[in-house]
């Protein structure tokens, strides 16, 4: 009779290998841990297959955004709005557009780098302005793993000192562009702080990573290590370390749980066979981005947990937020006839605006960062479309190209991200009637703005074509109406998807503890935006590197007392 | 400085990917490659605009049409050649082949018709059969919106759609990127910010 060697499960599964999956792989490996991790996306990796430095006539799409990616042609974002073969629905009258990468590294390949903490108010929203919930831990329990972030991954800005924007561990910010000075200069008179950006590019070199060389395309992915992606600044060091297997091209399906409701592993559709796998592990880290998350929860559903795993609380898939965001562009005729000169530098404005005003002296609650654009960037598809909103007002021949020249960088543009409350209207479910070409139940959204932010997103608008208005510029179009929601885009637009699997003290309330570890099943926890109780006015993703390696630290610790 | 291994190779060997690896390989301190050394490994790889191909989707009526407006939107001038020289009617050629905008390709081909029509009735003749001076008086009237006649609103919109495609095209190009004078797109070691002149111009400071 054949002996059968039992297989040995590992130590970790851990579903995604973006910011939070990244951050656990590594942690839990440098531990000692066996950890395996599951990828939908294929292998992508930005030192090798980036495409830095094409030109836009290298390609017959200059550029463009392409079905296959959605942000542009050289964009290191494989996917986009839509992904083939993986539907997914809203209920009637929600607008919500679901933006989903599948690859390495997930969104870290081609995200805007912005790095701001939250800061000690953001974790107490409730305490402060009664809506929305309290977090259950406080800005003091993640400082020292903020601290811990910026000194591994690497962040530039300048110590400023701003109550609830906390400064961190800052390499040099390299200096505004001409356009941005002229920013700053009409900020100041307006009173609004502009300040250096708060970016994970490096200007110094740093564990290895050299320093940015300045060709401002961070989007593309970067071929030299010099921003923060989670492919080569986590996982695959963590491979090089030896305890690490990563099987990409796996959509997992379904988390497995033994009798007592623990998770004992999962199980995994190979995309390229068809074929489904079972990886058995002690420890569960779902990573897979909040939405996905949530909805591997919904359809692991089992004799303990009918409603989905670690969702007796009902609250999985609850209290969904994005960020609040609108833009304004306009021309300033101070930069006409620029001086040529190379404006690259790196992937991203080198100022910004924190949150200025307190809010008892407005009608909406919470705030939102400015973030600004423009100037003399690479030409490509598109380039200066309408050209007939400039002064000269249109034409053709000699007199165009003449225009086209001197009014190249003379466009700037302003972007709102802003903080959205929770309410019980914005939530993800599973569609009962829809599946994926995998056979997986997709998700089903509800979104729905209030009147918090659409009056946060006025006040957006009516700044910044008071901030053009001030740089001696005119806005483009006209102030959008109330029935136009004031320009505020559709949920789901500024890709900042969280609180689906959130974090609270109560098991009743909540789907996770302050370790982002699940109530219900202690073996499982959830690392991505998912946990977050509370959208800021400030990107997450900062925030979701220093909870991943506060939880992993977590598990090591009740690894090590056998408590999991 | 270590060289990298790209220089001594010859330019048409090289391939995009050398010169990010041998970027990638660079030491971690201050050595860069050189901006020319960069600059001459990439003219080996640029594409360059093709010889006049048959097209895709115009006609070839609607091609000589396209040549010809596309070239009196960007013409050729001390700088840079125009929007032929660009490749832009094979750009355009190509965005409404291969792009998923119906009512795009029904925008540009229903405007290139009503060009036509527009030329019949006041001179009776096609656009590309019209004098400089006929073809002119058009677009006068219908390149500037703000002056438009309303009469003529069908025309103004097809040539902002057209001149949008165009500067599209031409801009993105090899020659409308040097005409430009765009000076990114490469790696420097150290970044100045903003150029004193500019920053006197602008009357900014840092």
């Amino acid at each position: 009779m054949p002996f059968f060697k039992r297989r040995q499960p590992h130590d970790v599964c851990i579903i995604g290998s973006g910011a939070g999956g990244g951050m656990a792989a590594k942690i839990l490996t440098e531990a000692g841990a066996d950890v395996v991790m599951l990828e939908a996306g294929p292998h992508w990796d930005n030192a090798t297959d980036s495409a830095m430095f094409t030109w836009p006539y290298e390609t017959s799409w200059r550029g463009a955004v392409t079905p296959e990616r959605q942000f542009g042609e050289f964009d290191a974002g494989l996917g986009g709005w839509s992904l083939p073969g993986e539907p997914y629905t809203r209920a009637s009258g929600t607008q919500f557009d679901w933006f989903r990468v599948r690859m390495l590294g997930g969104r870290t390949n081609h995200w805007g780098r912005i790095s701001l903490r939250f800061g000690p108010d953001d974790f107490r929203r409730r305490s402060l302005d009664g809506l929305g919930d309290d977090w259950p831990i406080g800005y003091d329990d993640l400082a020292p793993y903020y601290d811990r972030v910026d000194r591994l991954i690497g962040v530039f800005g300048s110590m400023e000192g701003i109550p609830n924007q906390p400064d961190g561990i800052f390499q040099p910010p390299p200096r505004p562009r001409c356009w941005e000075l002229l920013v700053r200069d009409a900020a100041r008179r307006l009173d609004i702080p502009c300040i250096p950006s708060r970016l994970s590019i490096l200007t110094q070199p740093l564990n290895g990573r050299p320093a940015c060389h300045y060709c401002g395309q961070c989007n593309r992915g970067c071929a030299t290590n010099s921003n923060f992606s989670s492919t080569n600044v986590l996982v695959l060091p963590a491979m090089a370390a030896g305890r690490l297997t990563l099987v990409t091209g796996a959509m997992a399906r379904e988390i497995a749980v033994d009798r007592r409701g623990l998770a004992t592993g999962v199980i995994y559709i190979d995309k390229a066979t068809g074929r489904e796998h079972r990886v058995d592990a002690r420890i569960v880290v779902l990573a897979a981005s909040a939405c996905e998350s949530a909805r591997l929860l919904l359809n692991s559903t089992s004799a303990q947990f009918p409603n989905g795993l670690a969702n007796s609380s009902g609250t999985v898939g609850k209290y969904l937020t994005d960020t609040t965001g609108t833009d304004v562009a306009g021309f300033v005729p101070a930069l006409v006839g620029g001086l040529p000169h190379n404006e690259d530098g790196a992937g991203g404005a080198h100022l910004y605006m924190p949150w200025w005003v307190d809010n008892q002296t407005l009608d909406f609650p919470r705030g939102y960062h400015i973030e600004i654009w423009g100037g003399r960037g690479m030409p490509s598809y598109g380039f200066m479309g309408d050209i007939q909103r400039l002064p000269s007002g249109g034409g053709y021949g000699a007199q165009l190209k003449e225009d086209y020249r001197r009014y190249y960088g003379s466009v700037v543009g302003f972007s709102g991200r802003g903080e959205m409350v929770p309410n019980d209207d914005t939530y993800c479910e599973i569609d009962p009637d829809v599946v994926d070409q995998w056979g997986i139940p997709v998700l089903r959204f509800h979104f729905k703005w209030t009147e918090h932010e659409y009056r946060q997103v006025k006040h957006m608008q009516e700044t910044f074509r008071a901030l053009i208005t001030e740089m001696g510029g005119t806005p483009f179009g006209t102030m959008p109406s109330a029935e136009d929601g004031y320009g505020i885009a559709p949920g789901g637009r500024i890709i900042h998807e969280l609180g689906v699997t959130r974090m609270g003290t109560s098991p009743t309330t909540s789907v996770l503890n302050a370790q982002c570890q699940a109530h219900d099943v202690k073996n499982l926890f959830v690392v991505d935006g998912g946990p977050f109780v509370s959208q800021a006015d400030k990107n997450p993703t900062w925030t979701i590197l220093a909870l991943s390696w506060r939880a992993s630290d977590h598990m090591v610790e009740l690894r090590n007392k056998g408590d999991i | 400085m270590v060289k990298p291994r790209l220089v001594g190779r010859i330019m048409s060997d090289l391939s995009r990917r050398d010169v990010v690896q041998a970027l990638a390989a660079a030491p971690l301190v201050g050595s860069f490659l050189s901006k020319t050394e960069i600059e001459r490994a990439w003219r080996g790889v640029g594409a360059t605009a093709g010889a006049t191909v048959q097209p895709s989707f115009f006609t070839a009526h609607e091609y000589q049409t396209v040549r010809l407006l596309a070239d009196l939107v960007i013409p050729s001038d001390e700088r840079s050649g125009g929007a032929t020289d660009a490749g832009v009617p094979e750009f355009i050629d190509f965005v409404l082949t291969e792009g998923n905008e119906e009512n795009r390709r029904i925008a540009v081909r229903g405007g290139l018709a009503w060009m036509d029509i527009e030329c019949r009735e006041r001179f009776g003749k096609n656009f590309i059969d019209c004098t400089d001076q006929q073809r002119a008086q058009l677009l006068d009237q219908i390149a500037w919106p703000g002056m438009a006649p309303a009469e003529l609103a069908h025309g103004v919109r097809f040539f902002n759609t057209f001149r949008n495609l165009v500067a599209s095209g031409f801009w993105s190009s090899k020659i409308g990127v040097e005409d430009l004078r765009y000076m990114g797109n490469t790696s420097i070691a150290e970044w100045t910010g903003c150029p004193g002149e500019q920053l006197r111009r602008l009357g900014v400071r840092y």
